[in-house]
């Protein structure tokens, strides 16, 4: 049977020998693992041998949509990647939005596969159902930014409107931070996926889709998608409208719970203008949207013209990449944030992660870890030009102490010895987002146990300690937590394959809603139970690709800093995680999950979520 | 002569969405493909967001182009009607409009122009219906000139104002 919304074309790519097949996928395969996330943890866990060195041309890049892009449905146009991560060792995912995904699928394109390395610096053009794998060295692509790569290359095809995802020098010179560009301000960010491509000679993807696209029930889908276009302009996105989601800098403070001067504080000292109001009555000069997207949280702001170092400089800005080059490297320069932004967009590189690492950076330097030898200048907390400068040397890995620091936070204090790991902020390796968790008691173990690492898109368990679910300094309810967090983590695992924005997450009234827009664009009666079945087995998959990966129970844990340094002001003022009552919590959850003590689903609950093909493969796992 | 109300689009509210296309190419042909659409979203990196559609210029060039006889001003709204039966596909209406407001169907080979959704089962255009940010609108030229000079006066004047603070 035939769905509508899906192509049901799966392509594989071999960049080795340059040999491309196309086959399909079967409905039963995309019903039960909806698309994105779910075929990207389908395809790594049935594909990729255990074991796999990430870098190496044995690791396999997914890219893959779900049954909406082409539709007006609002942010129905996501894609995701999926690899195992050169930053984790575990799983890797990444999603963008922008056009990528809707050209791709007028272009045919619903699962693409990509094997093997490229002899040499490739791009792959997908003209509809025309695949050309090309080489960089004709159009002098390698080395350029991802935006100069954008440019040059809707030149070179003469359509302005040629969606371009790329790597800049940060992902060519595999920066295990390195992330994939599109769109100028849409990054598939986290988890270095941008370094697997780098690792498979792989600069971009082009895609031009001319095909229509239909649906399943054209008169129902007018109906029910254009109340959700009226609903994604109403009140549940208004903040993502109004001041953007920099609106959280004062709320999250206010809480005690925006990270700065490397997660020592969660309480920023230098509010005065740091906020997203401010940013917005002062800074921003435009608002823009992804394709199909009616909230248009992209709030670009621009640096003054009369500026000495940056005048001009246009950035995409949201409280993740605030957070990360502002408060956590201890500085309120909202110039050189725009800037340190502009430089991770164009060079290829998680902003999260790259500022988070700086940070990490900064406090090595306070402890004479790091000396002002090694780096040329101070590299101070506070000090916002200095993590530019160093933003730009982790891009081009173009000095000794960007180098190291280009692989991020964990690999650098790695390189770097002696208390270096104690400052290194993450979970799996990947650099801890916003949240400063000393007083969130629910999210330190939602945040923990993400499956890419540190992460509130994998997990939104913040809400539950923001809105006051339940007590954020306390461990009591340990099951009842756990359910909480589980809940949240296998809907983001329904929406992340579905793939639409978690921004539009508040615009469905219910589980039903996600159903009858299914149907209408694909036929299939899809019910809110076996939704989220679909989306807790997803989510279980690519646990079990961490444990076949080699991740233990430890890996669920936040750095210790959260347990032994308290901060020193604001509502978390003298607090710390407890390990007790923290494990306690941990083990709600995995009991909430069907998991044994250690974390590892039962054979029971894998039968219940068929994943039957899993039981007996989870021993002997190495990283 | 009469006003006829065509499609204004405010570059400064515009987001560059693309639903303006995607629902203009679905009530026309049941279908989405913007580039079937008869509206366009243009984007200049970083800042410039816009759509162009039919301006149904008075004396209009794509008519006058036409090689085929196939375009015609409606007395009624001023809209370009295609007589699809003449249309050739030559494109020499698009490369005349002046807007890049004229698209070639992929499947049927003959122009598409923005007729204000009167070929469909709406009343409304279905453009403005759907945006998210009410950028897009119907205007004469009247009243686009008179909006204009509104807007002028109060720049002039908030500067005035100010200097003389």
């Amino acid at each position: 049977m035939t769905l509508e919304g899906y192509t049901q074309e799966r392509v594989n790519i071999h960049l080795d020998t340059g040999k491309i097949e196309k086959g399909s996928i079967t409905e039963e395969f995309c019903t039960n693992w909806i698309g994105g996330y779910g075929f990207g943890a389908k395809v790594l866990w049935d594909e990729l041998k255990p074991g796999t060195d990430p870098l190496s041309p044995d690791n396999i890049l997914v890219w893959a949509i779900g049954p909406y892009p082409g539709t007006f449905l609002p942010t129905s146009s996501k894609y995701g990647l999926f690899a195992k991560s050169p930053l984790t060792g575990l799983f890797g995912l990444s999603i963008s939005s922008g056009s990528i995904a809707q050209q791709a699928r007028r272009a045919g394109h619903n699962l693409i596969v990509f094997y093997g390395k490229a002899e040499e610096p490739v791009y792959i053009m997908f003209d509809d159902g025309d695949i050309q794998i090309l080489p960089c060295k004709e159009i002098d692509l390698w080395g350029k930014g991802a935006w100069t790569s954008d440019e040059i290359l809707k030149e070179h095809f003469h359509d302005s409107r040629l969606s371009v995802a790329a790597i800049g020098p940060a992902g060519e010179k595999l920066s295990k931070i390195a992330c994939v560009t599109n769109d100028r301000n849409r990054q598939a960010g986290r988890t270095g996926m941008g370094c697997v491509m780098g690792s498979k000679n792989l600069k971009a993807l082009c895609f031009r889709g001319t095909k229509s696209i239909k649906v399943a029930d054209p008169k129902k889908f007018y109906v029910l998608g254009k109340d959700f276009v009226k609903r994604a302009i109403g009140t549940a996105t208004a903040k993502y409208r109004d001041y953007g989601t920099p609106s959280g800098l004062a709320s999250y403070n206010d809480m005690g719970m925006l990270g700065n001067y490397n997660f020592r504080e969660g309480y920023f000292d230098k509010m005065d203008k740091f906020t997203g109001q401010w940013l917005d009555e002062n800074l921003v000069v435009k608002k823009v949207a992804c394709s199909q997207c009616p909230i248009a949280c992209d709030h670009l702001a621009k640096v003054p013209k009369d500026h000495p170092l940056w005048a001009g400089a246009v950035g995409s800005m949201d409280i993740e990449n605030i957070y990360s080059l502002g408060s956590n490297c201890g500085h309120a320069d909202w110039y050189a944030i725009i800037k340190a932004i502009t430089l991770c967009d164009d060079l290829g590189m998680d902003t999260i992660s790259a500022g988070t690492t700086v940070a990490f950076a900064m406090e090595c330097f306070e402890k004479g870890i790091i000396k002002k030898e090694d780096v040329g200048y101070d590299l101070s907390f506070g000090d916002g030009e200095a993590v530019v400068k160093m933003i730009e040397e982790m891009g081009n890995r173009s000095s000794k102490i960007g180098d190291i620091l280009s692989d991020g936070s964990r690999a650098a204090a790695q390189k770097l010895g002696g208390d270096a790991m104690k400052y290194s902020m993450q979970v799996k390796g990947l650099e801890f987002p916003m949240f400063d968790i000393h007083g969130m008691s629910s999210f330190a173990v939602g945040v923990s146990v993400s499956i890419r690492g540190a992460c509130h898109l994998r997990n939104g368990a913040y809400g539950l300690d923001a809105k006051g679910k339940f007590d954020r300094f306390t461990y009591d309810k340990p099951l009842e937590r756990g359910k909480a967090i589980k809940v949240v983590e296998d809907e983001y695992g329904v929406i992340d394959s579905l793939i639409i924005c978690k921004f539009t997450r508040g615009i469905y009234a219910d589980k039903q809603d996600h159903c009858d827009i299914y149907k209408a664009v694909t036929g299939y009666d899809m019910t809110p139970e076996k939704l989220m079945l679909d989306g807790e087995a997803i989510h279980n998959l690519a646990k079990c690709f961490n444990i076949r990966a080699g991740a233990t129970k430890a890996d669920d844990y936040p750095p210790e800093r959260f347990f032994t340094e308290a901060p020193t002001r604001g509502p978390a003022k003298g607090v710390t995680l407890k390990k007790a009552g923290y494990t306690k919590v941990l083990e709600g959850y995995y009991e909430a999950r069907g998991w044994d003590k250690e974390g590892v689903p039962t054979d029971e609950t894998l039968k219940r979520l068929g994943l039957d093909f899993v039981i007996g493969k989870l021993k002997g796992g190495k990283k | 002569m009469p006003r006829h109300e065509f499609i204004v689009v405010d570059p400064d509210k515009c987001i560059g969405c693309e639903l303006c296309e995607t629902v203009c190419s679905f009530v026309h042909d049941g279908e989405f493909n913007p580039l079937h659409s008869r509206i366009k979203r243009v984007r200049i990196e970083p800042l410039i967001n816009i759509a162009l559609s039919c301006q149904k210029c008075e004396d209009p060039d794509c008519v006058n182009a036409c090689p085929q006889k196939a375009l015609e001003k409606s007395e009624k709204d001023g809209s370009i009607l295609v007589d699809e039966d003449k249309c050739s596909g030559c494109a020499f209406c698009i490369r005349a409009c002046p807007f890049g407001a004229i698209s070639m169907s992929t499947e049927t080979g003959k122009v598409l122009i923005c007729d204000l959704c009167e070929s469909t089962e709406y009343e409304e255009p279905q453009c403005i219906e759907f945006c998210p940010r009410e950028a897009i609108s119907l205007r004469t030229v009247d009243q686009v000139g008179d909006e204009k000079r509104i807007d002028a006066v109060k720049r002039l004047l908030t500067e005035l104002l100010t200097e003389s603070k």
